[in-house]
């Protein structure tokens, strides 16, 4: 299946964001959420059943100057094998203008056995962009041995490289699961924020501290502040979803 | 090689008078076994030369900064003053076989608080064996202690027999572990030939006064 | 050129690597790696995410200095013998002639690739004191490279204080040594392989010759990241992998607060 959905988020005189453009197709579904006060909110539905191997899904967000967009999911996404054992492939293309805000806070992302799953975003940031971008996935359902899934994800901030990275899991990548990479854990993820101080709790410093210093959570959670431009990063591993997803919930 | 480079002169190559290699402060090493004294003649050396030299000081642990904190703490010195290096279980490495760290941490020194007169070098608490890289410091001091025995000047090994200067510290325990301090002595010329070695209870003589001469004489000759 | 190569790759050569266990003593104290077994799972997992990824701009670093002219644009074949022959000797005379100077535009985009390889590696540090260790490794091959092999190879690095990361001094230092880009590859891995596996000897007490084993039974895999890194030589340096491991941000941020650590990293 193919589908391309789309998302433009611009904010009006009065400084109201409005969407201006919002597409969907199956089984990219989008919805808008009516909300008065705050972001625009939109929720991606297309989940439970995909993708699938051969899907080729491409979603792009585009929020404009003093625009604000939040998207959320509705339910994780399951990876799934094709019988062809075909590549499926979500891409995520995102650009916030200057002034402008995204908070991109979809469900997991579960890597079922078999599975040949390549999920790549790609977001561009101008100066003064506001982000917070969570990425988790889940190596497998329960007690299952997950099939191969690329997370990757770029982020360039004012024209100038942020973060990439990317995590390869499944039989084709080597020793994924071992001490060097998850130690194990079934569930690893990120929170990036850029321009934002909606780290997740507890804060043990002024806000101008927090930005510059790393912050160890837990053993296997840290907050880190990137090289290149004003973000911050937790990276988390967890036995479970629920574990990684209290480490990598914003605070309001 | 030729014959008559064979001497227990520190490196037989070098010239201990010529001009120095580097700009910038005179490096001395402190170097010799666990708990001979090392980190107590350096705070002793800080104490001596408060309000007289512009110094400082980096320290090579097995630990990572634990000889930088007790100089810290012991005050004698502003913190600024004190880098510590790590060395990955080796600090023979750190002073001798790859020096990069070393020479690092003595150029932020300089960089953040301008010319110095003199850089402590301290290694870590290593063994016998265990001497200072000529591209590292200008002259070393090897520390040892009357505690370990009498018999450690005659067993020799490049600390002993080359250091520029040989400090026997702990001259007050003699009498309690049955050292022979004239025994030492003895040893200690038949070893080192014509170069120094004093003698020294930094426990009585906290500024441990001849070897802050001897350093002053050092720097005295440079000038 | 098999003698520099070995003399780049050599651990006893004084670029500070010594004190450096890229992340071994983190994993061994969190109980991860305590058995050979461990071990090269760990090795391998390191290998290839992080280590594919510095050998990687180990290459492309190589390529930057060795073919300035040729880094981003289309292949100028004239100006590659050149820009090779120049960083390969000190003084600029070599066996039967004159050694052709690079040009001023061949050097303004051999520096921009540099400069754009530093920012590129950096973005792919989540962790600072990764960044850190690898800024402060580079300096500290620098400072022995510049004496090891002169040349104005390294007028092309970025000027930092802090140091330019390990992986790119490493690329234009293979390149001023007269090694291959290939070659710059493989000690990147090779170096990562067995520093951290002679970590493990000095913490975990394991038998010589059951480590010369195993870094002799993955050397096969060495040498094929090694190569799959080359291949990204002279690509867009935003396009080089990207391959990271959590727990090697994680733990490097843990080990960086212990009061009491053996290695620097």
């Amino acid at each position: 299946m193919r589908a391309v959905a789309r998302v433009v988020a611009q904010a009006d005189d009065a400084g109201v964001t409005r969407l201006t453009g919002l597409r969907s197709e199956a089984p990219l579904l989008l919805r808008h959420t009516p909300a008065t006060t705050g972001p625009a909110v939109v929720h991606l539905l297309g989940g439970a059943a995909g993708p699938l191997g051969g899907d080729e899904l491409r979603l792009e967000i585009a929020v404009g100057e003093r625009a604000r967009l939040c998207v959320r999911g509705i339910a994780a996404s399951i990876a799934l094998p094709a019988r062809s054992g075909a590549v499926s492939r979500m891409t995520v293309t995102v650009r916030v203008a200057s002034g402008g805000e995204l908070h991109w806070l979809p469900e997991q992302l579960i890597a079922a056995r078999g599975c040949h799953h390549l999920a790549m975003s790609n977001v561009e940031l101008a100066e003064g962009a506001r982000l917070l971008w969570r990425e988790e996935l889940i190596c497998g359902r329960h007690d299952e041995q997950p099939g191969d899934v690329t997370v990757s994800t770029s982020v360039t901030y004012a024209g100038k490289p942020l973060l990439r990275q990317a995590l390869q899991v499944g039989p084709s990548a080597v020793h994924w699961a071992g001490p060097g990479v998850l130690g194990g854990a079934k569930a690893v993820g990120s929170l990036l924020g850029v321009n934002s101080e909606s780290w997740p709790e507890p804060r043990t410093a002024a806000p101008e501290a927090m930005m510059a210093q790393s912050e160890v959570a837990s053993p296997t959670a840290v907050r880190m502040p990137l090289g290149t431009g004003p973000g911050w990063l937790v990276t988390a591993t967890a036995e479970a979803a629920p574990a990684l997803r209290a480490v990598l919930t914003p605070a309001r | 090689m030729h014959p008559e480079t064979v001497h227990t002169h520190p490196d037989p190559n070098v010239d201990p008078h010529s001009a120095l290699h580097h700009h910038g402060a005179f490096r001395v090493g402190i170097g010799g076994p666990v708990g001979s004294g090392k980190t107590a003649l350096v705070a002793a050396l800080c104490r001596a030369f408060a309000g007289e030299l512009r110094l400082g000081v980096v320290t090579n642990d097995i630990y990572t900064t634990e000889d930088a904190d007790f100089l810290k703490r012991a005050g004698v010195l502003d913190p600024q003053r004190i880098r510590a290096v790590e060395t990955g279980c080796c600090p023979h490495t750190a002073i001798r076989d790859d020096i990069s760290a070393n020479l690092a941490a003595i150029e932020e020194l300089e960089e953040e608080l301008g010319q110095l007169d003199l850089v402590l070098v301290e290694s870590g608490g290593d063994n016998l064996t265990a001497t200072f890289s000529r591209g590292l410091v200008d002259r070393q001091i090897f520390v040892v202690d009357v505690a370990g025995g009498d018999k450690v000047p005659r067993k020799g090994g490049p600390g002993v027999t080359a250091a520029d200067l040989l400090v026997i510290n702990k001259t007050d325990l003699a009498p309690m572990v049955g050292a022979d301090l004239s025994v030492m002595e003895r040893d200690a010329r038949a070893r080192r030939g014509d170069l120094p070695t004093i003698f020294l209870s930094i426990a009585q003589d906290r500024q441990a006064v001849k070897v802050a001469d001897w350093i002053r004489a050092l720097l005295a000759h440079e000038h | 050129m098999t003698s520099a190569l070995l003399l780049l790759a050599d651990g006893r050569f004084p670029a500070g690597g010594h004190a450096h266990s890229s992340g071994l003593e983190a994993a061994v104290a969190a109980g991860r790696v305590s058995s050979l077994s461990t071990l090269e799972s760990f090795l391998l997992g390191r290998l290839y995410t992080t280590g594919l990824v510095t050998a990687a701009f180990a290459a492309a670093s190589h390529h930057a200095a060795a073919h300035p002219a040729t880094s981003t644009a289309a292949a100028h074949p004239a100006a590659q013998g050149a820009a090779a022959a120049h960083l390969a000797t000190p003084s600029g005379a070599v066996e039967g002639g004159s050694v052709p100077r690079l040009g001023d535009m061949e050097c303004a985009a051999g520096s921009e690739v540099l400069l754009q390889l530093d920012e590129e590696l950096e973005a792919r540090m989540a962790s600072p004191a990764t960044r850190v260790a690898s800024r402060k490794q580079g300096a500290a091959l620098l400072r022995a490279a510049k004496m090891v092999w002169p040349g104005d190879g390294y007028g092309l690095l970025p000027q930092r204080r802090d140091g330019v990361h390990h992986a790119v001094v490493l690329g234009v230092t293979a390149a001023a040594a007269g090694l291959s880009c290939a070659e710059a590859a493989l000690i990147a891995c090779y170096s990562q392989v067995t520093g951290q596996a002679s970590a493990a000897l000095r913490l975990l007490g394991f038998s010589p010759y059951d480590i010369q084993r195993l870094l002799a039974q993955l050397a096969g895999q060495c040498d094929a990241v090694a190569m799959a890194a080359t291949a990204h030589a002279g690509k867009d340096p935003a396009e080089l992998p990207m391959f990271s491991s959590p727990l090697a941000d994680i733990s490097a941020e843990l080990h960086a607060t212990w009061e009491v650590r053996l290695f620097a990293s």
